[in-house]
């Protein structure tokens, strides 16, 4: 194997390392997606399907609960539209990094683009190595993911027939948990901690918001908070200089 | 499968793939403005804690803001263990565990 072929590897193996701890997170995420499908009145099929071609998980209840109630179709997708609108915000974020990719890269990769692979991505594109690979370690990390989430899945929609109130179990602890190990990396300087702590407080006044707008409102507090609690910083320190 | 679930699915997937595309799809046509590119760094931590703040203390839409809720126990734990160990197994691992002991035996 020639070196460049050696890098490849290693960067997509090291993406694999990096997101087994969120595959564990995403384990009964998924159980209880197919559990819930299950019961919804949504064909096996249509489940299954579900997973493999859409591929984002919070819609993916959302959906399933609006099947089970009855909603019209424009509606489940313009739902579905709002709660992935954060998705914009990752790959805003990737952008500088991915830029020069051909789209065969590009395609591929913000069809993988969820919470977890994002949140380990980023840290690995920020690290200042010049390594010219950094792409194949989001593969990894996609791959990952995705093989991980479909097995789950299925796996929910198989016992759910059996197992009939696996939704009051509480396995949907499972993402604040795993959020919040994505989250303490980030917060490694006073601007990101103004902005969490904003974000947070957001959420919960904009609880009333429909289709959970909330989250993206929210998001940009957060955003508008930490640029102006860097820019203050900025500011004192330009001054002490004087 | 219903012709339904099949415009269903299509719609969902178009809509997901389509938001996650675009910028990807142009990015070689577009330059952020400085300070925008300064402001991506914030959006990760703001996104997630946004999604996990109501996830904890209004588990089931409803405000639950004492130690009888186990999201709340399990969430602190988890935030404990995480600054602590710096590790993403062991928080997840330690939030997961306290959930299940609260949830059953406490």
């Amino acid at each position: 194997m020639n070196r460049p072929e050696i890098i490849k590897r290693h960067e997509f193996l090291s993406g694999i390392r990096d997101t087994l701890p969120l595959l564990l997170g995403a384990l009964p995420f998924g159980l209880i997606y197919g559990a819930i499908a299950a019961t919804s009145g949504l064909s096996m099929t249509a489940a299954i399907l579900m997973s493999a071609l859409v591929f984002a998980g919070s819609s993916q209840f959302i959906a399933v609960g609006l099947v089970a109630a009855q909603t019209p179709v424009a509606i489940i997708v313009l739902t579905t539209l709002i709660v992935n609108l954060r998705h914009m915000l990752y790959s805003a974020t990737l952008l500088p990094y991915l830029k020069d990719l051909p789209q065969r890269w590009r395609i591929p990769l913000a069809f993988w683009l969820t919470d977890e692979t994002f949140a380990v991505t980023v840290h690995r594109f920020q690290r200042s190595d010049s390594s010219p690979c950094k792409h194949w370690y989001q593969l990894g990390s996609s791959i990952a993911m995705y093989l991980n989430w479909q097995f789950w899945c299925f796996l929910g929609l198989v016992l759910g027939n059996r197992i009939p109130d696996a939704q009051s179990w509480g396995l949907d602890v499972a993402m604040p948990v795993t959020f919040i190990g994505m989250i303490i990396p980030f917060v490694k300087t006073i601007p990101v901690l103004v902005s969490v702590l904003t974000a947070g407080a957001a959420s919960l006044l904009t609880l009333a918001m429909p289709y959970k707008l909330g989250i993206v409102v929210s998001a940009f507090a957060g955003i508008a908070s930490g640029l102006l609690a860097q820019r203050i910083i900025d500011a004192r320190r330009e001054e002490q200089r004087r | 499968m219903s012709s339904a679930e099949v415009w269903m699915l299509v719609g969902m997937g178009i809509v997901t793939f389509g938001i996650r595309y675009f910028l990807f799809a142009v990015a070689d046509r577009i330059r952020l403005a400085p300070w925008l590119e300064v402001s991506l760094k914030f959006i990760p931590p703001a996104v997630l804690t946004a999604i996990t703040v109501p996830a904890v203390l209004l588990p089931n839409d409803e405000w639950q803001v004492s130690f009888a809720n186990p999201y709340l126990v399990a969430a602190l734990l988890s935030l404990a263990a995480g600054i602590l160990t710096r590790n993403l197994l062991a928080t997840i691992a330690i939030g997961l565990a306290a959930f299940f002991v609260h949830r059953f035996f406490l």
